[in-house]
């Protein structure tokens, strides 16, 4: 899998036997004394996190199709009233199912932010960055299609605005439409169709988690200074060091995932997904799930369908063709100042995106008129508020190319080791990335 | 240890918390447009907070209520009743563990006429209920159910509560509105009601300026209850106030009947991963001791 010699001694007969033979335990054991860079922080704790949270979703999900009726009829009924009601312990796996699938995208958004922040995506790691990028998409589909089989009005109307989208592309459009659907609207054929792919994408994340790691243990991570390994002082084996710190992050993570388990059950739903699906009677507003809201604004905040499509796919595309468009030789933004305070504007445009998404187009921004009428809505509205957002969004994309030439980066330290020693002072936010006083 | 947990990289704390706050209000929070409906009464509701518990004597009243005045219109088929007699239920009694015991629930389940088919003969009949069957339907048929009620069905009550912004606070909004009050200059439909709580919009049958039409929508339920509409058996005062609270609270149980269990169960995890994160935490400054990081 990598490089790194192993220090795997087989114990005992039967070891050495299995060692010649499947050499597993081998592989196990050089995982965990993997050389690891010593001053990751606790943004290098989500990639456990998220693997924690993988396991979760499929081991609830088995659970739930057990007892789960993909039909029209019957799907509603299976979930409010079998699962929630008479299964034992079914709403508990249906809690942690459900907020599991918002704790595992606040997990994975903030795996990527670190990702960008400290430049993971550079050389030799773009087949690790793409890898993620093909997860984070295998994420969005499952989590879509998942939603809509609960067979509640928002899962209904939500998989008809979805599966429409695509109708705007043009020649295929129309035939992939149909394809989803299993017929001419959202019906029982598509219902049937959502769960079987529901079960199955979650098994494809798994294995391509599974490249993700194995493109991880081929240079090693990288770490906050960017500066690679340079000696054995600079590395600590994963375990025990960084299982415990993963397994302390993971805990913490657990109290926020019981919250929302215990005392928030619905708190991320919407109330109409507690009706069942009635393809007569469309829902006032209908609102994604949160994690997919700002993707949804950039869609609506374009009055032509087919380029509000195309934008939706070009705001995910934009993370892909990342490594190609960075030019700078400086990995961390630790060391990028200009290029960080773009990064911290693009989240704030990425949240506010977020937030357009989830209000009515002619939402005010603040109370009163709309204001003046610029092109279709006031400039007062969110509308306005998601086009300008989705402006920066896609402008700290164009002007990553150029800030890589432009920019003169602060001094990069000789090894990741040395910031350790020397406790630094140029840490960016004022925050602590200054080593632990004690240990 | 959270502080530092957030605290301990360069990425800010506060960015970090931002972010997810954010993130969460703009999932929970509601469509801020334009208000297009009053504020929903102010109710104290013992299932309130991390702690709070149903009222059973409450949900006994609220029964009652239902049973009574909204199940001649309403269906609720997500419950048996057997479900009275489950944990937390209106006629939890720890004497039955199993439900199907509890003689209240037994007595209740034999008062209903089940639709169902005669086994020898195969004809339609009626039958005495078992603790094993749902809460039957008033109408046959949801078209049945909306001819019998001027085009409008009424909803099925298993997730009332859940399926309306403000649960129970909404529903008892809406049974305590005074549907025959509407504002001069607002015409309402026929077989209609006016309620400044329901969210809709109004202005179309508002003679005046449309965008100083009053808030609120029209509901096709005549005001449901009047004081001594029930006789409560526990001789609380059979106010409209207090039938409506006690029906408010039922229907939040019949939503959310595992409430209590789900509660419960949350205390003691938090208190596991509370403990468990600090020994984490420890075994971690333990292991890194020695180690620059």
């Amino acid at each position: 899998m990598s490089d790194h010699p192993s220090t795997y001694k087989p114990g005992s007969a039967i070891e050495r036997w299995l060692d010649t033979r499947l050499p597993i335990i081998r592989f196990g054991a050089d995982l965990m004394s993997f050389p690891t860079p010593r001053n990751l922080n606790y943004w290098y704790t989500f990639g456990g996190i998220l693997a924690f949270c993988l396991v979760v979703q499929i081991a609830t999900g088995v659970v739930l199709a057990m007892h789960y009726d993909p039909t029209g009829a019957g799907a509603f009924i299976s979930v409010q009233r079998n699962i929630m009601r008479d299964v034992n312990y079914g709403w508990l796996i249906r809690s942690i199912h459900a907020n599991g699938a918002s704790m595992f995208f606040l997990a994975v958004y903030l795996h990527i932010l670190r990702g960008m922040y400290y430049g993971s995506y550079k050389a030799p790691r773009e087949v690790l960055w793409l890898l993620g990028c093909v997860i984070y998409l295998l994420m969005m589909m499952t989590a879509f299609m998942g939603y809509v089989l609960p067979w509640g009005q928002m899962s209904f109307w939500g998989a008809k605005v979805i599966t429409n989208l695509f109708g705007a592309l043009p020649l295929i459009g129309k035939p992939l439409t149909t394809l989803l659907w299993g017929g001419f609207a959202v019906d029982d054929p598509t219902l049937t169709r959502f769960f079987s792919l529901h079960y199955l994408l979650p098994f494809v994340i798994a294995a391509v988690v599974g490249l993700h790691i194995w493109a991880l243990h081929v240079p090693g991570n990288a770490n906050p200074t960017g500066v690679e390994v340079k000696s054995t002082t600079d590395t600590v084996p994963f375990h025990p060091y960084y299982t415990v710190k993963d397994l302390f992050a993971i805990s913490v993570f657990m109290i926020l995932f019981a919250v929302f388990v215990f005392y928030l059950p619905e708190a991320l739903g919407k109330v109409d997904n507690q009706v069942a699906a009635d393809p007569l009677k469309t829902p006032a507003h209908i609102v994604p799930e949160w994690y997919l809201l700002p993707f949804y604004a950039i869609l609506r905040a374009i009055p032509d369908k087919l380029t509000g499509v195309l934008a939706l796919g070009g705001a995910i595309a934009m993370l892909f063709i990342l490594p190609w468009i960075d030019t700078s030789k400086v990995r961390s933004m630790r060391y990028r100042p200009t290029y960080r305070v773009l990064f911290f504007v693009w989240i704030v445009a990425a949240v506010t995106l977020g937030w357009c998404g989830s209000q009515e187009p002619d939402g005010k921004i603040f109370p009163g008129d709309a204001g003046p009428i610029f092109i279709d809505y006031g400039i007062n509205t969110v509308t306005w508020l998601s086009r300008v957002a989705a402006f920066l969004y896609f402008g700290y994309f164009a002007i990553t190319p150029i800030i890589g030439l432009i920019e003169t980066p602060l001094p990069v330290p000789d090894s990741l080791y040395t910031p350790v020693l020397s406790h630094p002072a140029g840490v960016p936010a004022g925050a602590a990335a200054a080593p632990e006083t004690k240990g | 240890m959270l502080r530092k947990f957030l605290a301990a990289a360069p990425l800010a704390g506060p960015l970090g918390a931002a972010l997810l706050g954010a993130g969460l209000f703009a999932m929970a929070a509601p469509v801020l447009a334009d208000t297009t409906e009053a504020p929903l009464k102010d109710v104290h509701w013992s299932f309130e907070g991390p702690f709070g518990m149903y009222d059973q004597q409450q949900l006994q009243r609220g029964y009652k209520v239902y049973h009574e005045v909204c199940a001649t219109c309403h269906s609720m088929n997500m419950v048996a009743f057997r479900n009275l007699g489950d944990p937390g239920g209106p006629f939890w009694n720890p004497k039955y563990p199993n439900p199907n015991d509890n003689p209240v629930v037994k007595t209740i389940a034999k008062g209903a006429q089940i639709a169902d088919i005669d086994a020898d003969s195969g004809d339609t009949i009626r039958r005495p209920g078992t603790t094993a069957d749902y809460f039957p339907s008033p109408f046959p048929n949801v078209a049945a159910a909306r001819s019998a009620n001027g085009g409008a069905a009424p909803p099925d009550m298993s997730l009332l509560a859940a399926a309306r912004e403000g649960g129970a606070a909404y529903i008892y909004s809406v049974v305590t509105a005074d549907g025959s009050k509407a504002p001069p200059g607002l015409t309402v439909p026929n077989g209609k009601f006016y309620d400044p709580e329901l969210p809709g919009d109004v202005s179309s049958y508002y003679k005046g300026n449309p965008h100083k039409a009053p808030v609120g929508g029209f509901i096709a339920m005549p005001p449901p209850l009047t004081a001594d509409r029930v006789t409560f058996d526990d001789g609380t005062k059979a106010t409209l106030d207090q039938e409506a609270k006690d029906v408010s609270a039922f229907l939040q149980w019949a939503s959310d009947p595992k409430m209590e269990e789900r509660k419960v169960m949350g205390l003691g995890v938090m208190v596991f991963l509370l403990l468990f994160t600090g020994l984490l935490y420890a075994s971690y400054r333990q292991i890194w001791r020695k180690v620059g990081h």
